[in-house]
């Protein structure tokens, strides 16, 4: 049995690197198989813009999975789209009607520079996680697994807060462009686990302080970061985080 | 030459400390004077980039991504296996060994494999101190699971995301490092060159990608953990930019590639529908536990799974593998999917799947535990199928996966090019001719976090090093002949584009060097593959230029090195004409369609050296077996 193949109409960010003034770009993509991703589709559109000698549309991908969180657009005024809980590669084309426009766009944030076209500059994220995202462990200089229980709840509540994928939807939905979201996401998963607590007050103070110097905006609960995250983490997080923040004041 | 595989003597279960006992140390004062070039940042690649920091030796981290964090080994789902025998099934290290070098159907060495089955624990424990949220039981302590191949429960995970986990835990310890000073990071970087002097790997050219600029790097010693080359068939479940060019280039400066035509083809993944398609998905190993593989007995049965009574089925694992039954390893599951849908009683509408059913675990456990277990993969089956695999049963079918081959290394982790060193799935150690599930994190972790910091310091500390840097004339020869690669690429301006090539090379592979090889089809690989070839470099057309990003150019440079390992794969494949493992030989099977090897003439690594572009020669590393005694796998 064929689906119905539809007819997309894009208006795709253009830009052609960091100092340039960018467009919006108008391209209509035919005969769509529904079961497409949206990258899929853009391959589809870029094979046929390198056939006409146009430059092809550059975006960020590689697991097309959910899992690397290399992607990332805001499609349709949302980051990662309008369909909740989901990375822009795993967005299928069922989920849009024939006929419909959808404009693209990269993440924008003052942390985030545009380098070209829908490819942005998200190293700043690197630089938090380099000041305390880690446990201070040397290889081999750590106990038998089984000397420390970790409760089911407790593992099961980190594991929640670890399956962020660094993708800074948050930011880009983020009024203020505040990296909260990602920062608490990591200062909550090792402060869960008992492995995380001795250097839990180091880790919130540094990590805090570089999301500050890479200009990230400030948090004031708007909770759109929470709303587009593709893994739906939790703004408890963040509430956990400030917690955390509070208990290394007072150390 | 001989390869010497350089594997200690003495007893199988203290070869390694024994080894390590007698391995070279460098001073602490020296290490800082040391470069070390670690290209990827996957968990081989991350795990030993930070121990070898911690050590004091001064490193460069590489990688393609924006980050080192999105590696590939980022994707793994199900799980990394260990020793630990947690769950009282009478797991051990000699059952792991065992286990595994029978999975890889005795193509594998055994000291390598022992090695690795005792360092597997470490990895737990170094894990779980960096706070991997592995899955835990009520009281605290840990839940395991089983995979194909084994009959213990020793597969440790976190949720379905245990690549990402164990990822994450190695790049906060990179990251840690670059924070010390003692790492330097360079994510956007394309190894377009290795750099040899005086017979040493001395250095690397890279590709900026985001500006195209050349950029040249010395080092005391080349680490490569650029993963595998599955990419070569176009459709795999390997992320977009995976790919063999750093292997690749390495190899045509001198580096052995080891066992090319090992490839791993997994059961359980979601059925090719269309040609717009950029890759494919698996759905983990693990689903095996509790779901049932079967077809229709009937030939071109169309009626929807659920109308066809219990007595119209066939659970053809079950049937054929009662003790194994849906979790004989992949290569099996692989093979008999291929074999019931070539019969004709394949499902879905292209006759290229079979079912993969929850109908009866549901039943037994309730809906809830089976969506505890599996369910973000069941959402990501409905997200692609637009199907509910609670309802009706998912359809799988085979799909290219893992590369067990890569670069020859010896027991050290060395190439037969001295200071070229390669971990993780990029090179061809321990996985012999089929790699069992959760033995990829394991291996690339061991390399990584156990052996390569030990292993390194005997070449460090026992080489006389001339001095050199940038200026070498080997960087400026490396440099121009990448640039004349890439500019050649960008002015074919030719009327197919590197996708049309690359799918169509795909196809090649997929048809006649894929699940199941013959000596006419393979002949014809190749001339199909070098035809192909020559078509590419007269009739690419490469988009838009290469002072910039550009993802086309970054991708037609890759394609061009598959063409030419594609060929090398095709060759292997020809010469070995057994069967073992993944590498199907249909003139070489049982009365029953198993592999059939042939220890007299085959039981050896065949190591390939880089003569010019079709000319190969072959060394073989002959394998000894003393403490297992190949027989003829049976997973009855
Ligand atoms: C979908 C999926 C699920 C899997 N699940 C499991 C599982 O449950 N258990 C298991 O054990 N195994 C699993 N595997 C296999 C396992 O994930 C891989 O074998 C393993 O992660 C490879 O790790 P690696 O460190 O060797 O390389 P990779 O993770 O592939 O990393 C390669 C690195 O090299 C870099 N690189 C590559 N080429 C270049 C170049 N030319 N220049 C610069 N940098 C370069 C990349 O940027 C990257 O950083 C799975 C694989 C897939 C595809
Ligand atoms: S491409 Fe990896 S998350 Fe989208």
């Amino acid at each position: 049995m064929e689906k119905k193949r539809l007819t997309i109409n894009l208006k795709v960010w253009r830009q052609k690197d960091a100092d340039s003034k960018g467009q919006f770009v108008n391209y209509t993509v035919k005969d769509v198989n529904p079961d497409m991703s949206f990258l899929e589709m853009l391959d589809v559109l870029n094979e046929d813009l390198i056939k006409k000698d146009e430059t092809p549309i550059e975006f960020d991908n590689d697991c097309r999975e959910g899992i690397c969180g290399m992607c990332g657009a805001v499609i349709n005024g949302t980051a990662h789209g309008p369909e909740s809980g989901m990375t822009t590669c795993e967005i299928r084309m069922r989920m849009f009607k024939d006929n419909d426009t959808i404009v693209v766009e990269p993440f924008r944030a003052r942390a985030f520079p545009i380098i070209k076209d829908l490819v942005v500059d998200r190293s700043a994220l690197d630089r938090i996680m380099q000041k305390g995202g880690y446990t201070s462990v040397r290889t081999g200089g750590v106990p038998e697994a089984l000397s420390t229980p970790v409760p089911k709840q407790n593992a099961d509540m980190a594991m929640d807060m670890a399956a962020c994928i660094g993708c800074g939807a948050c930011v880009a939905a983020c009024p203020n462009a505040s990296a909260a979201l990602f920062v608490s996401a990591k200062v909550s998963h090792l402060a869960l686990m008992p492995q995380g607590r001795p250097e839990a007050a180091r880790r919130v103070e540094r990590m805090v302080a570089q999301m500050d110097e890479e200009g990230f905006g400030a948090c004031s609960n708007h909770g759109e970061c929470e709303a587009v995250c593709p893994k739906e983490i939790s703004i408890i997080g963040i509430a956990r985080m400030r917690r955390e923040f509070w208990k290394s004041m007072f150390k | 030459m001989k390869l010497d595989s350089k594997v200690p003597s003495g007893d199988l279960a203290e070869k390694w400390q024994n080894h390590k006992d007698s391995l070279k140390l460098v001073s602490p004062k020296n290490k800082r004077k040391f470069h070390i070039i670690v290209v990827g940042t996957g968990l081989a690649g991350s795990s030993a980039a930070a121990s070898l920091a911690e050590l004091g030796y001064r490193v460069k981290s590489f990688c393609i991504q924006d980050s080192p964090r999105r590696a590939h080994s980022i994707g793994a789902q199900g799980g990394i296996n260990a020793a630990k025998n947690y769950q009282n099934d009478n797991d051990s290290v000699w059952r792991l060994f065992y286990d595994t070098i029978k999975g890889g159907d005795y193509r594998s060495r055994e000291a390598n494999v022992y090695r690795l089955a005792q360092v597997s624990n470490n990895i737990i424990d170094q894990a779980v101190a960096q706070g991997v949220p592995f899955a835990r039981e009520y009281g605290g302590y840990f839940a395991n699971r089983s995979f194909g191949g084994a009959l213990v429960s020793r597969t440790f995970y976190a949720r379905g995301q245990t690549g990402q986990q164990l990822l994450l835990g190695a790049y906060g310890a990179l990251m840690r490092q670059v924070d010390e000073g003692n790492v330097e990071l360079y994510p956007r970087r394309e190894m377009v060159e290795l750099v040899v002097i005086d017979g040493k790997a001395r250095g690397i050219v890279v590709r900026n990608l985001l500006t195209g600029e050349y950029e040249k790097y010395w080092a005391d010693a080349v680490i490569l953990a650029t993963g595998g080359y599955g990419q070569v068939y176009y459709l795999s479940t390997n992320a977009i930019n995976s790919n063999a060019s750093a292997v690749w280039k390495a190899h045509k400066k001198g580096a052995f590639f080891g066992n090319p035509c090992y490839v791993q083809i997994h059961p359980t993944c979601i059925p090719h529908t269309g040609e717009y398609q950029s890759k494919l998905t698996l759905m983990s190993e693990s689903l095996r536990n509790d779901g049932r593989v079967w077809v229709p007995k009937k030939k071109g049965d169309k009626r929807p799974p659920n109308e066809i009574p219990e007595e119209e089925r066939d659970y053809y694992l079950e049937r054929k593998y009662p003790t194994y039954g849906n979790m004989v390893p992949r290569d099996v599951a692989s093979r008999n999917a291929k074999m019931v849908c070539d019969e004709g009683r394949g499902v879905g509408e292209t006759g290229r799947a079979v079912y993969l059913d929850f109908r009866d675990a549901i039943k037994e456990f309730g809906r809830k535990t089976i969506e505890e277990r599996y369910g973000n993969l069941f959402e990501m089956y409905k997200l692609i199928t637009g199907e509910d695999a609670y309802e009706v049963p998912m359809r799988i079918y085979p799909t290219v996966h893992y590369t067990m081959g890569g670069l020859w290394v010896d027991y050290n982790l060395m190439s037969n090019l001295p200071g070229l060193f390669v971990l993780g799935e990029a090179n061809f150690s321990d996985h012999g001719a089929n790699r069992l599930g959760a033995s990829a994190l394991m291996q690339g972790l061991a390399d990584g976090y156990f052996i390569i910091p030990y292993t390194i310091s005997e070449y460090l500390a026992g080489t006389k090093f001339e001095k050199v840097n940038e200026e070498h004339e080997a960087f400026k020869e490396a440099v121009e002949e990448a640039d004349q690669r890439y500019k050649k690429l960008l002015s074919i301006k030719g009327n197919k584009t590197v996708k049309e090539f690359h799918r169509e090379l795909g196809e090649i592979m997929w048809e006649k060097v894929g699940m199941s090889r013959n000596e006419q089809g393979l002949k014809e690989a190749i001339e199909e593959i070098r035809k192909l070839r020559e078509e590419y470099w007269n009739n690419v057309k490469v988009a838009g230029e290469a002072n910039t990003l550009n993802k086309n150019l970054e991708f037609a440079g890759r394609v061009a090195d598959f063409m030419e390992l594609g060929e090398l794969m095709a060759v292997d494949a020809l010469h070995r004409r057994e069967s073992c493992g993944g590498h199907f030989r249909e003139e070489s099977q049982t009365e029953e369609g198993e592999a059939l090897r042939d220890d007299e003439h085959f039981s050896y690594v065949a190591a390939w050296e880089f003569k010019k572009l079709g000319d190969w020669e072959l060394h073989k590393e002959e394998l000894k077996f003393e403490y297992v005694t190949p027989t003829q796998r049976s997973y009855k």
